[in-house]
């Protein structure tokens, strides 16, 4: 069952909370909604799940008007940034609840629960009561609660947000798992570029109430039709350069003119911003072709296994993101390498003009032939 | 500043602790040093807040004794043992200008206002506080305020050490970077010895000369961040430091070697009889080809994450799940692949512990660095 939002408008004491959106959502598709904190995620979650009514346009789910419907008419789950479960009940009963309002006959509900809990792993905690749990056996068992009545929409509002980063990281793995089978329609928002890339499905990229794009998650990541969109589904964000076209040649900031090959070869004289991705940037030169920058050291700045960068480029700060852990002394000189294969070109008014040529994917290995 | 001296320390909030699980830190013996930035970083629950606490003086242990500069200070309470604190919240008083705030714990040890004045301006200017002055704290925002009082745990020079829990966490992410940089800065031209409490790993080891990897009570490894990446020195280390964590091989043990199938690692078993020996390497340093190169093992692809940036392939080996990190447009195979273990970044771990690389290579294979 097919979920068509139609110009949906939110008004909050004249403040526009959600503005004109329109999406189509596929049942069995896993779809993010990407943005900031007040961009309208919750708000048009609310709006989806029938708890808030728009001020203008429609809701329909398979065809069928739900926009004036009440959330205990509609078929949906939802699961919230905090962890919330009825205290006085177990693990078990907790999971249980829905089919029980649902009349489900005791033998089918403790089949399913059974079946939920072995999917998030807590079928050996079905009997303990959730203060006994951690925070994450906690969410587990409200994702679990949500999964089991298998409703048509189920809504994820940050779920993994209060966990542990290694449990994040464990569950959104899992979570790709569990909704690879799945007939609903999931909607998961997150602030985090990188949990949308993980998470895959489709991206719809929120900010100040409208829908900026809508695609699959690696498209939007490698075509982002703005520099707003590029700078939100961008971690770090995207670093940006000024730069013009003229003849035959690419300038970018005061660096010397550069051949336009490939994707740039059909650029036309003139201004542009070109946006660079932190991971390619480089700090080390690996072929002639690629552009060089004078920066200036300042912050690195350590993940687990990697560093991030940050220089001084005339007033601009970008980061270079590199594998590994490295050290560096803040307030050194030193040159940046961009090869211009990679290069984001914007208009001035911030729209994509072209993205670099992505590999393509890769081919099918059983043509060849494999040694065994 | 001062040298942190952690002797025989351990804590337990039950009396009559008897098993290792009922102390909430395990007994430490460590020198930190003076002028050294070090963070205490792991699970919550870990035990990090309760040695910062032991440290500050808010806790006195059940155990053992904690030196400033070999002076036992263990008994102190935390306004005798000159350190400055800096919490998650901001501590400032509302009614004061910022100028007096930051002046504030200066007065208080009586210096003269000269001094005391070119300090305060030293710090305003670090903190980019200066325009701010004259201002009542409690007309400024939250990041503000936690400036200021990040400025009143600096303002003291002869302080034995600043202790930082958190202070990070009210702060709005863009302003998060300017002030882990300011820190930073900080840091190099004071040489101030800071002990820093988070439970965000980028803010722990960017800000970190030495991080303190804590896990159920356990101190299991202090080291540079690059230490703790390169070098786990135990399993739990290696799993959650970076993402994905280090992937784990159980192996099988004959005579001096740990193999799992056609791998095979020199090792001395006689040092670590009836342990489990597992292999540890980290996705990043496996190399996935599409065709059989020499000493490459065969490995059926499960899955693949595109992570814009990179990529993480899913794999199983001898009945492993393994994830390997894979650069962007790599082609990825469909079914299977040709894994590299390249030897120098191979480690085996007895129950859970790094060995220490022990015997000659055997011929005809690169030496391990």
């Amino acid at each position: 069952m097919a979920m068509v939002l139609e110009n949906v408008t939110k008004l909050v004491a004249n403040e526009k909370h959600i503005d004109s959106i329109s999406l189509d959502l596929e049942p069995g598709t896993f779809n993010i909604l990407l943005g900031r904190t007040l961009s309208g995620k919750t708000s048009l979650m609310r709006l989806m799940a029938g708890l808030d009514k728009p001020t203008a346009g429609r809701i329909l789910m398979d065809g069928q008007d739900l926009t004036r419907l009440s959330v205990r008419k509609r078929d949906v789950a939802m699961v919230y940034q905090q962890f919330i479960n009825y205290p006085s009940m177990t693990v078990a009963e907790n999971i249980a609840s829905p089919l029980r309002l649902a009349k489900v006959s005791p033998s089918e509900i403790e089949r399913r629960v059974r079946d939920v809990a072995e999917m998030l792993h807590i079928e050996d905690l079905l009997e303990r009561l959730p203060v006994e749990l951690s925070g994450g056996q906690q969410q587990r068992t409200a994702i679990a609660r949500a999964l089991v009545k298998d409703a048509e929409l189920l809504l994820l509002d940050e779920p993994l947000v209060n966990l542990d980063y290694k449990l994040r990281e464990e569950l959104r793995t899992e979570m790709r798992e569990i909704f690879k089978r799945r007939r609903s329609i999931v909607v998961y928002a997150t602030t985090e570029p990188l949990e949308a890339l993980a998470l895959g499905g489709n991206t719809a990229v929120l900010h100040e109430g409208r829908l900026e794009q809508f695609g699959p998650t690696i498209d939007v990541y490698q075509n982002p039709q703005t520099t707003r969109i590029a700078q939100a589904f961008s971690d770090p964000a995207m670093n940006f350069v000024a730069g013009k076209v003229a003849g035959n040649h690419l300038y970018l900031g005061a660096t010397p003119p550069a051949p336009l090959l490939n994707h740039l070869s059909g650029l036309q004289s003139g201004d542009y911003r070109f946006g660079m991705r932190p991971s390619h940037l480089q700090l080390q030169r690996t072929t002639d072709s690629e552009i060089a920058f004078q920066t200036t050291l300042d912050l690195a700045e350590i993940s687990g296994s990697e560093t991030f960068v940050h220089v001084f480029h005339d007033a601009e700060t970008w980061t270079v993101q590199q594998q590994g852990i490295h050290n560096y002394r803040m307030g050194e000189e030193t040159q940046v390498y961009i090869d211009p294969a990679r290069l984001y070109v914007f208009d001035l008014d911030g729209h994509l003009v072209v993205s670099p040529e992505q590999n393509s994917p890769a081919p099918s290995f059983r043509e060849r032939s494999w040694p065994e | 500043m001062a040298r942190i001296d952690l002797k025989n320390l351990a804590h337990a909030y039950r009396p009559n602790p008897a098993t290792e699980a009922d102390y909430a830190l395990n007994r430490t013996n460590h020198t930190w040093e003076d002028g050294s930035a070090y963070a205490l970083l792991g699970p919550s629950g870990c035990g990090k807040t309760t040695l910062l606490n032991i440290i500050s003086g808010l806790l006195k242990p059940s155990e053992g004794e904690v030196l400033f500069d070999g002076k036992n200070v263990t008994s102190l309470l935390p306004q005798e043992r000159n350190i400055a604190q800096v919490f998650q919240f901001p501590v400032i008083y509302d009614t004061m200008s910022v100028y007096d705030n930051l002046a504030f714990p200066l007065r208080n040890r009586k210096l003269p206002e000269k001094d005391i004045r070119e300090r305060v301006m030293e710090v305003a200017e670090m903190l980019e506080l200066q325009d701010d002055l004259k201002k009542r704290a409690a007309n400024l925002g939250a990041d503000a305020k936690q400036k200021i009082s990040l400025g009143r745990g600096l303002v003291r020079s002869d302080v034995a050490a600043i202790l930082f829990d958190e202070p990070l966490t009210v702060i709005d992410p863009h302003l998060k970077l300017l002030l882990r940089r300011k820190l930073k800065q900080i840091h190099a031209r004071f040489k101030l010895t800071m002990v820093y409490v988070t439970h965000d790993q980028l803010e722990a080891l960017t800000f970190a000369d030495q991080v303190v990897v804590m896990n159920e009570g356990q101190v299991l490894q202090i080291g540079t961040p690059q230490d703790l990446f390169e070098n786990p020195q135990h399993t739990f280390v290696g799993n959650f430091i970076g993402s994905p964590g280090m992937n784990f091989i159980p192996c099988r043990v004959k005579n001096d070697t740990a193999s799992v199938g056609e791998l095979r690692i020199p090792f001395r078993a006689k040092d670590h009889q009836g342990k489990t020996i597992v292999l540890g390497i980290r996705p990043e340093f496996l190399k996935l080809h599409a065709a059989p190169l020499q000493g490459t093992h065969k490995v059926s692809i499960k899955e693949v994450e595109n992570l814009g940036n990179c990529q993480i392939v899913t794999v199983r080996f001898e009945e492993q799940t393994l994830k390997v990190k894979v650069a962007e447009g790599q082609e990825v195979p469909a079914e299977r692949g040709f894994l590299e273990f390249p030897l120098e970044w191979i480690r085996l771990y007895a129950d859970g512990k790094l060995i220490e690389p022990a015997m000659e290579p055997p011929p005809g294979q690169e030496s391990r660095q």
